[in-house]
């Protein structure tokens, strides 16, 4: 918990706020007891009027204070608590943003979104109970057994049993609960995960009418966890009946030994007025140990989120600047020298091996080979995605280490094979390629990867929203308002990844002839699983399992690649080309 | 309290639904929950009558404090004290008692619960689930069960406890004085009206939080899915400005919230004091002037009475406390259930069909005969009005005729589609997305019913037949490939639960998944967890492949079930899908025309009617839509 308390920043004032507020109302409210046993004392023996007023009058503005305390706390610390949430936030938010590709890999998106959630909201209540009770709960332990010995002491020995008794039976409890607890839950997200599955593949349970069967192992489950929860719940429930043992307990000592003391004393010792604020006394002191118990259990639920928001907040960034970057990125050529690459260091296969390639500014190049032979991998390498394991990358004769990251990815344009849009209009969308674009710059570019006219024919035309997930669009306009938001960065290497997979033939060779007119100067690297879209390119490279098998023009490798001579074959046996 | 403070909150309070609640409760428990209401009752009002207790010891005292006779009065005390700590003992055992009880209790009302949802969402329709966010379907089974539980094993028994306490307590003064009663009341009220006040103010705020936090979800998930998109554009500024503005806005709607929730229990306590004060003063004043005291016991006004009375303003006061801490919670537990009586009120899927299908042995002479071991061959069993059974081979023999269908009515999906399919032909539809492909299928195995036609399978309405066992006939594998938690065996066996792993091992051969599962790390026992997401998307298929060959059907409908296997992986999976449709009648949805090219018969879908059909070869010879389609020109979605 300490650790994420860095977040904290200008929530300290609050935080310490509290904290002053709480410890006030504590002592307040540990006083009232004794004030208001003087006052029953004094009605009883007969004090004029004027005495009690005074006593009542300064009960009363304690009461006030500790209002005022206690109320004000209940502001500050909703705003530390909510305060620290929010920076806590921010503060993942941010080190996300900087994360590298393959930090990204390393964390689910499903995953980040739980931390920055439910997790921060575990440890937003959690914060907000720890500074509210954790402090004001051993404040009003102590207080109270003081102001309760200060009082009368004989009467304040019943401390002496009813605190071991409580303490022993919460720590008991505790033991035997929370591990039940933590059984459960781990139980619960396993049958959380089969509700899941169910929702999903319903379509999969219905096909093979497997609703019973499926009823059948969630019953069990189910029923599992009520035993365990029972179990558990059962043990905390035993809270209630110690608590209440040291309450009566408390009551009938007092009540007999207060009794003993007034009558034997005469009143002088003790009086009745103590032995109600004795009971008050009481309740306070099990209370506060009480309340000190949940805040433990609060702990243990959001130490896990806790360490789940550390994971985030430690990771290192993969990737950095060099010391003195360069900010020109002087033409498009490309360069692999020996390139080896796996994703982590821990993988055993390497996902690149050997990669000698040398790439002509301008020229259009085309990457063939089947799923997870290392296509997008080697082009992910280019605006510097991931750091190439061994060997150099260079772009326009330069490390593209030694670029500054802003201008890499600047210069080189990618569209990612899992293609997305926002939730925006499609101008929003498209002037993420460039803020300052105009309306006419934004049109050309859509006119180059054949988007104008769809677009056109919408009511909205550029100014269309899309709903999130982009899904009022189709699969094939999606891909070319990518291709058009990356065109508009004016690059000087585009990489399409599979990014025409959706659109047809026609269209996709509409936009490779668009590209080779209006960007002739800009080097384009397109990955295809169709022979057709690479065939015209100046070079084809073929890949298999993770190495460049062969490289070079369609009718070249007609001849000399087995690979690509049967995907060809496949593709085209019968007829043209099919039409994907 | 504020822990509770994090789930959704609807200000009306929903008594019909806390009504159906209870109603459960007493259904599933009728013995056990008046007893735990009993126990509940018992230790209240015991812990109410401490007061009566105090007020005779303290008369006692009053009496005896002078002489300082000890002894006199300790032969009057002790009786009390001990009667009372008998109490206390009984109490205990009951708090115990209820405090057992209501866990079991909740428990097994949440498992009922949980089962019945489960079951319920089992016989829901597809359509549901194609309506219904997977996200909101979870939430139910999570945030609003655990609302629920909130309700039932802590707010009922603090709501029943705590007014039961107040009533006692409440007779209890009435008893010892009612004019310091009706002090105490006006104090009450003033409770009351602050707490709504605050509670008002809190609840506003928690709905905006609430609000704030979907906002913050939607753009987080948004974000998060594209965070390599924000990397490839330098994107990362903007969107972290764009955040912080929904941050600060949840940040400030939460502060709110959880502001006036947490002064509300300080303000109420706070208000206990100063009536304490007021009751304190008042009595006192009410002893020196020696007023008349009017009370249902006829007691004198005196300090026997004024320290008690004391006391049970402060418990007054605090189970006041009680009750408004609560209120968060039980309108929290009331939206809850409502979302959860609403998934249980949903129509479930009807099925009136009355024709099964049974193991059969067919004799030479084409009789068929019932027969409870597995031959291999299956019948359709049809019971007639006159008692009569009649007995139809499974052939796979599907036919529609003039089938219409809308999702939504007055849009039509499908229009006038007539289809035969043959036993062991090989049925393709090609056609853009939405152009009701898929829909056919949907029809075929009921997951949606026709509005219009008749769809006839081995010469029986489709309607006729139980769906359980029209399903059972037909084997799907669907584009969206889902597995379930379990080893690569078990999922395959999900096609048919008495397969032998031999069996399972041999579909997976004929499906071509063989290969890759034995090279998976622990083979076809592999453990497979949320989704199978350890596998790539074609090898997802291939096991779903595998998993309807294992149930063995004579009718395939394979909807772009290979469309993520590459090209060249497919040519390999061709030969053993190819061994799997043999001697099957299949229904074949493909992207990929070169997928379709062998069928039979093609269909070429659009805007839900059928433009063009026949077999590869016509078809190109007709130069239409499919010629185009397949040199190329047009664009497939």
């Amino acid at each position: 918990m300490i650790s994420i308390l860095k977040s904290l920043r200008e929530y300290k004032k609050p935080t310490f706020l509290t904290l002053f507020f709480i410890v006030g109302e504590a002592l307040i409210e540990t006083q009232i007891p004794t004030r208001t046993a003087d006052l029953v004392n004094g009605i009883k023996a007969g004090i004029p009027m004027s005495e009690v007023a005074k006593t009542g009058a300064v009960l009363f503005v304690m009461a006030v204070f500790s209002l005022t305390f206690g109320g004000l706390a209940g502001f500050t610390c909703s705003k530390a608590s909510a305060g620290l949430a929010k920076n806590l936030r921010h503060d993942i938010y941010s080190k996300v943003q900087d994360f590298s590709f393959e930090n990204i890999d390393r964390f689910s998106s499903s995953s980040l979104v739980t931390r920055l959630t439910t997790d921060i909201t575990n440890v937003q209540m959690a914060y907000m109970m720890i500074i509210r009770i954790a402090v004001r709960s051993p404040m009003m332990l102590t207080f109270a057994i003081i102001m309760a010995y200060r009082m009368n002491s004989t009467l304040a020995s019943t401390f002496v049993v009813i605190i071991p008794v409580l303490v022993t039976g919460l720590l008991v409890i505790g033991r035997i609960a929370l591990p039940a607890f933590k059984r459960v839950f781990k139980k619960y997200d396993k049958l959380n995960e089969s509700i899941e599955e169910n929702a999903r593949g319903m379509r999969v349970v219905k096909s093979f009418a497997r609703e019973d069967y499926e009823i059948g192992k969630f019953s069990t489950a189910a029923e599992r966890i009520r035993k365990d929860f029972t179990f558990a719940e059962r043990v905390v429930a035993m809270n209630g009946p110690v608590m209440q043992i040291c309450l009566n307990f408390n009551m009938v000592f007092v009540l007999l030994v207060g009794a003993k003391l007034v009558v034997q004393s005469g009143g002088t010792e003790l009086d009745v007025g103590q032995i109600s604020a004795m009971l008050t006394y009481a309740m306070q002191v099990l209370m506060s140990l009480m309340m000190f118990s949940v805040v433990f259990i609060m702990l243990t639920i959001s130490a896990e989120s806790v360490v789940r928001i550390k994971e985030v907040l430690s990771e290192k960034p993969g990737l950095t600047n060099c010391a003195s970057p360069v900010f020109e990125v002087p033409d498009g050529s490309i360069d692999f020298e020996n390139v080896n690459f796996k994703y982590s260091a821990k993988a055993e296969k390497y996902a690149l091996s050997d990669i000698n390639l040398h790439i002509r500014s301008g020229m259009t190049v085309g990457i063939i080979g089947g799923t997870g032979v290392g296509k997008s991998s080697l082009v992910q390498l280019i605006p510097r995605l991931y750091d190439a394991t061994e060997g150099n990358v260079k772009i326009g004769g330069i490390n593209i280490k030694d670029y500054d990251l802003v201008t890499l990815r600047d210069s080189v344009a990618m569209v990612l094979q899992k293609n997305l849009i926002f939730s925006g209009t499609i101008n929003d969308n498209l002037r993420w390629g460039n803020p300052e674009a105009g309306q006419e710059e934004i049109t050309e570019a859509c006119k180059m990867a054949m988007a104008d006219e769809f677009i056109k024919s919408f009511p909205d035309g550029y100014d269309t929203v899309i709903e999130q997930g982009g899904t009022n669009v189709s699969g094939g306009q999606k891909q070319r308002l990518c291709i058009a938001r990356a065109l508009l960065k004016k690059p000087k290497i585009l990489i399409l990844d599979d990014s025409t997979s959706a659109v047809d033939t026609r269209t996709d060779a509409h936009i490779r002839a668009a590209l080779a007119s209006y960007i002739p100067e800009t080097t384009k690297i397109i990955i295809a699983q169709r022979v057709a879209s690479v065939r015209d390119s100046d070079m084809i490279i073929v890949m298999d399992n993770g190495k460049i098998t062969a490289t070079g023009t369609h009718s070249e490798l007609l001849k000399t690649s087995e690979i690509y001579r049967e995907v060809y074959e496949q593709q085209t046996k019968g007829g043209e080309e099919d039409g994907e | 309290m504020a822990n509770n403070a994090n789930a959704p909150k609807k200000s009306p309070f929903n008594f019909k639904v806390l009504r159906r609640i209870l109603g459960y409760l007493f259904k599933f428990f009728p013995k056990l929950l008046p007893l735990t209401a009993l126990c509940i009752l018992f230790s209240a009002v015991v812990a109410a009558v401490p007061a009566l207790f105090i007020q005779r010891v303290l008369s006692v005292i009053e009496e005896c404090y002078v002489a300082r006779d000890w002894s006199g009065a300790k032969e009057r005390i002790v009786p009390y004290v001990v009667f009372l700590a008998c109490l206390y003992v009984l109490s205990i055992l009951s708090s115990t008692l209820w405090n057992q009880l209501m866990a079991y209790i909740t428990h097994s009302f949440l498992n009922k619960m949980r089962i019945t949802m489960f079951e319920k969402m089992q016989k829901l329709p597809i359509k549901y689930f194609d309506t219904h966010k997977h996200g909101d379907i979870m939430s139910y089974y999570t945030n609003d069960i655990d609302t629920l539980r909130q309700l039932v094993s802590q707010c009922l028994p603090v709501l029943l406890q705590s007014s039961a306490i107040v009533l006692s307590v409440l007779a209890i003064m009435v008893y010892f004085s009612i004019p310091m009663t009706l002090i105490v009341l006006l104090g009450v009220i003033l409770m009351m009206i602050v707490s709504t006040k605050v509670g008002g103010g809190s609840a506003k705020y928690f709905l905006r939080q609430q609000i704030s936090i979907g906002k913050t979800e939607g753009f987080v998930q948004e974000m998060m899915n594209g965070q390599k998109v924000i990397k490839v554009f330098n994107h990362e500024n903007q969107s972290k400005k764009d955040f912080d503005v929904i941050n600060n806005q949840l940040f400030s709607d939460s502060y709110k919230a959880h502001s006036y929730a947490n002064s509300l229990g300080p303000i109420i306590m706070n208000i206990g004091n100063v009536l304490y004060v007021m009751i304190a003063i008042i009595g006192g004043l009410y002893i020196l002037a020696g007023f008349r005291n009017f009370s249902v016991s006829g007691l004198t006004f005196g300090i026997s009475v004024l320290v008690p009375f004391l006391n049970m303003s402060k418990q007054f006061t605090g189970n006041v406390n009680q009750v408004t801490q609560q209120v968060n919670a039980v309108v929290m537990g009331m939206a809850g259930a409502e979302r959860i009586f609403n998934l249980m009120d949903e129509e479930a899927e009807t099925d009136d069909g009355y024709v099964t299908l049974v193991n059969a042995e067919i004799s030479d002479n084409g009789e068929i005969t019932e027969s409870d071991k597995i031959t291999g061959k299956w019948a359709w069993k049809h019971p007639h009005g006159d008692g009569t059974l009649s007995y139809t081979q499974l052939r796979g023999d599907v036919r529609m005729f003039d089938v219409d269908f809308a999702y939504v009515e007055g849009k039509d999906v499908l229009h006038n589609i007539s289809v035969y399919a043959e036993p062991g032909q090989k049925v393709a539809f090609v056609g853009a997305t939405g152009a009701g492909k898929t829909t056919i299928t949907n029809l075929i195995n009921r997951f949606y019913d026709i509005a219009d036609g008749k769809i006839r399978y081995d010469g029986i309405n489709i309607n006729k037949i139980k769906k359980a066992d029209l399903r059972r006939s037909l084997g799907i594998v669907l584009q969206d490939t889902n597995l379930f938690t379990g080893s690569v065996l078990d999922n395959i066996r999900y096609g048919r639960l008495d397969a032998t792993d031999e069996e399972c091992i041999e579909a997976a051969k004929l499906a071509g998944a063989d290969d890759f599962i034995t090279r998976l790390p622990s083979g076809y026992a592999t453990e497979l967890s949320n989704n199978g997401s350890n596998l790539s998307q074609g090898q997802r298929q291939l096991i779903a492949i595998a998993r309807a060959a294992v149930a063995n059907p004579p009718v395939m409908i394979l909807d772009e079930a290979t469309s993520s296997i590459d090209t060249r992986t497919e040519a390999i999976v061709q030969r053993g899908m190819d061994r799997l449709m043999k001697n099957r009648t299949v229904f074949v949805i493909a992207h990929r025309l070169s997928t379709v090219k062998n069928s039979d018969v093609i269909m070429v879908m659009d805007h839900g009617e059928i433009i063009e059909r026949g077999s590869h070869d016509d078809l190109i010879a007709r130069k239409g839509v499919y010629y185009s389609l397949y040199t190329g020109a047009f664009e497939l979605e």
